[in-house]
């Protein structure tokens, strides 16, 4: 009998805030040091009232309007109770009753996945164990670090369609601001099962909780399958609606707990935060900050002079096109501005293996300023970029220390080629005669007098006419 | 046990329950849990008298998280006068030794402390005093209120201390209240006979001696039934005691508070701590409040409950529309004498019938003469007006 996969996704985000959901401590990318970042209310200590975090619905919200979902203009808190040492008042503010966006979709390929609902909620913090003293320490940085949980329908039917899903989500809440998504700051349960082709019947559930690297969520899934058809097929185990783990290291799950365990979380409505209201006003606003979509940021550039083609490429990716406002907005021609970013610092980027451009647009600026004012050549701009990649070197400073921003004067150039060619007459001779590889020799030597300063066009252009003469 | 857990200055004139925040000063809030707990950070009631120059004395003894019938179950011992339970802000107030008391009313504990002792107290508008700084158990209900020796006093302290504050999410936006005085006679108060009717010989008698000097005072006094007491008692000990089980859980011996002395792993930590630090009525307050919000039974018990709470406001704003205030029992008897702490969780919730529809729906409700007198939100002067006007006449 022929199988088929049935796949739901919980995908929690951290948002973009600069303070927690309900204090005002630091949000995602403050925490430096252990419990640097936390206050009585964030550490659940009695006698603090959560404040809600305005900044946070808006970015939900917007999460809402990016996956076409309905928001819910009336929508409120509720407390998830459970014990756990990483959850200082041992229940979490989420949304169980009234989720602040609903019915969503995205498309990825010819498929679309249905959204059930984006819910806001509070992160938990983080537990450190030292084995070797076998003592457990917290870290409540991370409490009450707005997310949003993004629950999918059981709309996926393999591993590459979540990948696929998930690659996408990425880059769309990237685009509009709402999350950084960094390491570890995306992260997912997957709810699996598998049912006869053409069955209408969902198969038994498992749940591989908390899962972020992409690879081993694909891994995981094709795991699960295998475990799921042979216990169809073979009756290797009974399956049951369970919660299980990836272990990366034995590359299998392994179960957690099962239904009969499974914790009561005891919902109810949060007595200390009244309901939110989002207004039309409101709503309308946060529609009308929502950044233009790839296809407008494209038609700008193609307005700026870009080529259409590479136009497409740079509004496609979030950190190309910031790179390549900013950049701009410092000065540069868009022009340049995109043959470097396109080929430059692409080529860097695929010979670094990295998944998105990193780049202080200052510098990228700086470099394109010096190489379009002749201040250095383009080699040697390509091989300052190299090394801001590399070790987010200086410029300025890089070029004085290797020598890179002698002033590139042709007149300069066409002395040295003059002078190479007048203090060599054996090579000019050979390659009068017909030896082309000559010309080659004294281009090394006119190089070498550079110290790789000049153009190469320019210079072989200069020698050859030097030589035709 | 006396009356306060912690003594800050023999010469200041306000005390607070120690279930409410003084940065530096320990906060116990009566139990064991938190006998060796320092707040970083005062409530802002605390702030707002210090600002308007009136000296913190201390943090008076209360029952544990303020669940219990007006101090009994205090870790520290109970208050008691003469042989009976008393509440020790409420005797302090009597004796003269402080100006006034700031109380944090959950489930009617200082309402029957001043109603024994004899003195006033005021559970203002919900939302109109600041739950900042509140060792929180049930949060949609709880408010502070003042103790004071008559309405006068009670009445400047709730000036000071009401007022919108921006660190708690459900405080109403006025800046300030001025509780503006109010012509009493012709004014027409409503005795619910549902609640009259449960009140000891002695109570009933102090309600009808009241009566006496509102129609002295040109007040019509009536008659009327509110059908749902006994339902705003039950849904309020249901919203109660979940939200307390809820607020509680924060006390698990990870971060501070007690922690057991010996324990294999987290579980044990928790279980050990929670049930070597609580008391019994804690205890059952907290297994009470885990079922009626336990899977399958939420729609049944909590969303009930909060359907209930706007029938009952619904009804109490019908008696509103015809009459200025409620006269009721603020509890069945006179006195109290201590008893078997395994019987509290029934004898609070006997009790709560008088004071839970008022909890219930955030309406004010003052003590005053062993009486209570409910009025409609926001009508928090018409209840001063009336237990000024009532003391004037011994004057």
């Amino acid at each position: 009998m022929k199988y088929e996969l049935v796949i739901g996704l919980e995908t929690h985000v951290e948002l973009s805030t600069d303070s927690k959901l309900f204090c005002s401590c630091g949000g995602h990318s403050s925490p430096k040091e252990p419990n640097d970042c936390v206050c009585p209310a964030c550490c659940g200590m009695p006698g603090m009232l959560p404040v809600t975090n305005k900044h946070a619905i808006e970015l939900a919200v917007k999460a809402g309007f990016m996956l076409n979902c309905k928001i819910n203009q009336y929508t409120t808190f509720d407390k998830k109770s459970y014990y756990y040492p990483d959850l200082p008042a041992s229940y979490q503010t989420t949304q169980w009753f009234n989720p602040i966006c609903v019915d969503g979709s995205v498309e990825i390929g010819e498929r679309t996945i249905g959204i059930k609902q984006i819910h806001l909620e509070e992160d938990a913090g983080k537990l450190v164990h030292d084995d070797a003293t076998n003592t457990s320490f917290v870290d409540y940085n991370r409490t009450s670090v707005p997310l949003i949980e993004i629950v999918s329908r059981p709309d996926f039917r393999s591993s590459d369609e979540v990948i696929a899903y998930l690659k996408k989500l990425k880059s769309s809440l990237q685009f509009a601001g709402i999350s950084e998504c960094e390491e570890g700051a995306m992260r997912c349960d997957v709810n699996i099962s598998v049912r006869p082709e053409g069955s209408e019947e969902f198969g038994v559930r498992a749940e591989i909780k908390n899962m972020s690297s992409l690879s081993e969520i694909k891994d995981a899934i094709e795991f699960e399958k295998v475990r799921h058809v042979d216990a169809l097929e073979r009756h290797t185990e009974i399956l049951q609606q369970e919660t299980r783990r990836w272990d990366d290291v034995k590359r299998r799950t392994f179960p957690m707990r099962n239904k009969e365990t499974a914790a009561d979380y005891r919902y109810f409505p949060d007595p200390n935060l009244m309901p939110i209201v989002i207004d039309d006003e409101w709503l309308e606003a946060i529609r009308a900050s929502m950044p233009a979509t790839a296809e407008e940021q494209s038609l700008r550039y193609t307005e700026m002079g870009i080529p259409e083609k590479e136009a497409m490429v740079l509004a496609s990716d979030r950190k190309l096109s910031d790179t390549f406002d900013a950049v701009v907005a410092l000065g540069r021609a868009p022009k340049s501005v995109a043959s470097w970013i396109l080929t430059e610092c692409m080529g860097n980027m695929k010979r670094l293996e990295l998944d998105e451009l990193k780049i202080d647009s200052a510098k990228l600026s700086r470099i394109i300023e010096l190489v379009d004012t002749n201040e250095i050549t383009r080699p040697a701009g390509k091989k300052v970029l190299s090394a801001v990649f590399e070790s987010d070197v200086d410029v300025d400073k890089y070029c004085e220390e290797n020598g890179l921003n002698v002033k590139v004067d042709e007149g300069f150039i066409l002395t040295t080629v003059q002078r190479v060619v007048a203090e060599n007459p054996d090579a000019v001779a050979n390659y009068k005669s017909g030896k082309t590889k000559a010309m080659q020799a004294l281009f090394g030597l006119i190089m070498r007098e550079l110290k790789g300063t000049g153009d190469p066009v320019v210079i072989r252009d200069l020698l050859q006419k030097e030589l035709d003469k | 046990m006396g009356y306060y857990i912690n003594e800050i200055k023999s010469t200041g004139n306000i005390a607070v329950d120690d279930t409410i925040l003084i940065k530096g000063t320990p906060a116990t809030a009566g139990s064991k849990m938190l006998e060796n707990f320092n707040p970083l950070f005062s409530a802002d009631v605390v702030e707002r008298l210090e600002k308007s120059g009136y000296e913190i004395s201390g943090k008076t003894n209360v029952g544990e998280f303020g669940l219990d019938l007006m101090g009994e179950t205090s870790y520290f011992g109970a208050t008691e006068v003469d042989g009976k339970l008393a509440g020790a802000a409420a005797t302090l107030v009597k004796n003269g030794d402080i100006k006034a008391a700031l109380n944090v009313d959950l489930n009617g504990a200082p309402r029957r402390a001043a109603a024994v002792a004899g003195v006033d107290f005021i559970k203002p508008t919900y939302g109109t005093v600041s739950r900042y700084g509140v060792i929180a158990a049930a949060c949609s209900g709880e408010q502070i209120g003042v103790t004071a020796k008559d309405a006068e006093s009670v009445k400047e302290i709730l000036s000071v201390i009401a007022g919108h504050d921006s660190k708690d999410g459900t405080s109403l936006p006025a800046e300030k209240y001025d509780y503006e005085d109010v012509a009493v006679s012709r004014m027409k108060v409503a005795i619910v006979k549902e609640l009259y009717d449960l009140a000891s010989d002695e109570v009933k008698a102090n309600i009808d001696k009241y009566s006496e000097s509102l129609k002295a005072l040109g007040v019509t006094v009536e008659s009327v039934s509110l059908d749902c007491v006994k339902e705003a008692q039950t849904a309020w000990q249901i919203l109660m005691s979940a939200e307390t089980t809820n607020n509680l859980s924060r006390f698990d011996g990870v971060k501070y508070g007690y922690r057991t002395a010996d324990y294999k792993n987290i579980d044990e930590l928790y279980v050990k701590s929670r049930t070597e630090a609580f008391c019994f009525l804690t205890k059952a307050t907290i297994i009470y409040g885990s079922d009626v919000l336990a899977k399958g039974k939420y729609e049944s018990c909590y969303d009930k409950s909060l359907r209930i709470r706007r029938v009952v406001a619904t009804k109490v704003k019908e008696i509103f529309a015809s009459y200025d205030a409620i006269l009721a029992p603020a509890c069945a008897n006179a006195e109290y004498k201590a008893y078997d702490i395994i019987d509290s969780f029934e004898k609070v919730f006997e009790e709560s019938v008088f004071t839970a529809v008022p909890s219930i729906t955030g309406s004010p409700a003052m003590v005053t003469k062993g009486v209570q007198l409910i009025a409609d939100t926001y009508k928090d002067n018409v209840l001063l007006s009336i237990a000024k006007s009532v003391e004037g006449l011994e004057a």
